[in-house]
């Protein structure tokens, strides 16, 4: 686990329109309907890398369950919601097709190594620093725009702690 | 999460016939004579240095071989970043270890793409060549690749994600697990290059 620190650090602000005056407003968090999307982000790409993945922490605070069902983004011709595991040395992933449920009073976490995003066919690359937009659909409570910072990996070098550990 | 737990679990079912075959061919490692053969096999193909790469290529210097697709979204830019760390970790000791970044995914990967893909990494050299020139190097490294279908016409690999170790004299040394811890990492290297 991080530190409260960097925890915070990494927090970001998903797209708040009324706290545009405060550049630091890190911890605004987005909400649709009883939903509340935090801690979202996007791995920059290689060179040549047409695919990446997007991640966030969904929290239902209502009392039915709800599914993230579809993502889409300017930036991708295609976005699919995928799992990925590692078996016994071998990477694999899935689509989920039936989605992400977020259970009543529970959260969903799509993080690095699980659950993401996949942005596919992007049309240009994701950089370190800049930002991205991505619209999540979810089947009660319809559809938000998020706007992701895209983070170049974090590597275990010396001194280092690796993001997707959170 | 239930309903991903079933798709996870579903896909271990699905690869699990798979990884059998696959861990048939690991088996052969307990013996030394067939450790000292992997990576040897009647493979031919090109790296974006425009040399050829066949079993050959792992005589002369050191190498790093890891098998991969650019439209990877994690754990090969993962591994590739892991691998510029030991780079920077090792200095001059990793001077002459090269890079054998190679597909399993030929269809895509031409050897253009694959040159940018790798490029920014010292000493990395991508690998493609024919489909079925790509598989018996996967035969010969022992390498799991499958190709899974997507909607909207789209296709993942599944694939080992192993790094493979070869001395300078081609034979091989010992592999690297995926995000394996970094000084364990860079021992394995320092033995290797030492
Ligand atoms: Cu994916």
């Amino acid at each position: 686990m991080k530190s409260l620190m960097k925890s915070a650090a990494l927090l970001l602000c998903l797209g708040a329109p009324a706290m545009a005056d405060d550049m630091m407003a890190m911890m605004q968090n987005t909400t649709v309907g009883p939903l509340t999307l935090s801690d979202g982000f996007a791995h920059a790409t290689l060179p040549n890398q047409p695919v990446a993945g997007g991640f966030l922490t969904i929290t239902n605070a209502g009392e039915a369950a709800d599914t993230l069902i579809a993502a889409q983004s300017d930036i991708a011709g295609v976005m699919q919601i995928h799992e990925m595991a590692m078996l016994d040395d071998t990477m694999v992933m899935r689509e989920l097709e039936g989605g992400v449920v977020i259970p009543a009073g529970g959260a969903a976490i799509l993080k690095p190594g699980s659950i993401h995003l996949m942005f596919m066919q992007l049309k240009e690359p994701l950089v370190d620093g800049e930002n991205v937009t991505v619209t999540v659909t979810f089947e009660q409570a319809g559809e938000v725009a998020l706007t992701l910072p895209v983070r170049k990996k974090m590597h275990d070098g010396h001194g280092m702690s690796h993001d997707g550990d959170s | 999460m239930p309903r991903s737990l079933r798709i996870i679990i579903a896909a271990g079912a699905l690869v699990a016939s798979a990884v059998l075959v696959w861990l048939a061919w690991l088996q052969p490692y307990l013996a030394e004579e067939d450790v000292l053969k992997l990576g040897q096999g009647e493979y031919s193909l090109m790296g974006t240095d425009g040399q050829p790469f066949t079993q050959a290529s792992l005589q002369g210097a050191p190498s790093v071989v890891f098998f991969g697709f650019t439209h990877c979204p994690e754990v090969c830019p993962t591994t590739l970043g892991d691998i510029a760390v030991w780079q920077e970790e090792l200095g001059d000791v990793a001077r002459d270890l090269r890079i054998f970044f190679v597909t399993v995914d030929p269809a895509r990967d031409t050897a253009e793409l694959l040159g940018d893909y790798v490029g920014w990494l010292p000493g990395a050299i991508g690998v493609t060549g024919d489909e079925a020139e790509i598989r018996a190097a996967e035969k010969a490294f022992r390498i799991y690749s499958r190709k899974i279908p997507l909607s909207d016409g789209e296709y993942t690999m599944d694939h080992s994600a192993l790094v493979l170790l070869f001395d300078e004299n081609g034979h091989f040394f010992e592999p690297i697990g995926y995000q394996e811890d970094l000084d364990r990492a860079l021992s394995k290297l320092r033995r290797l290059l030492g």
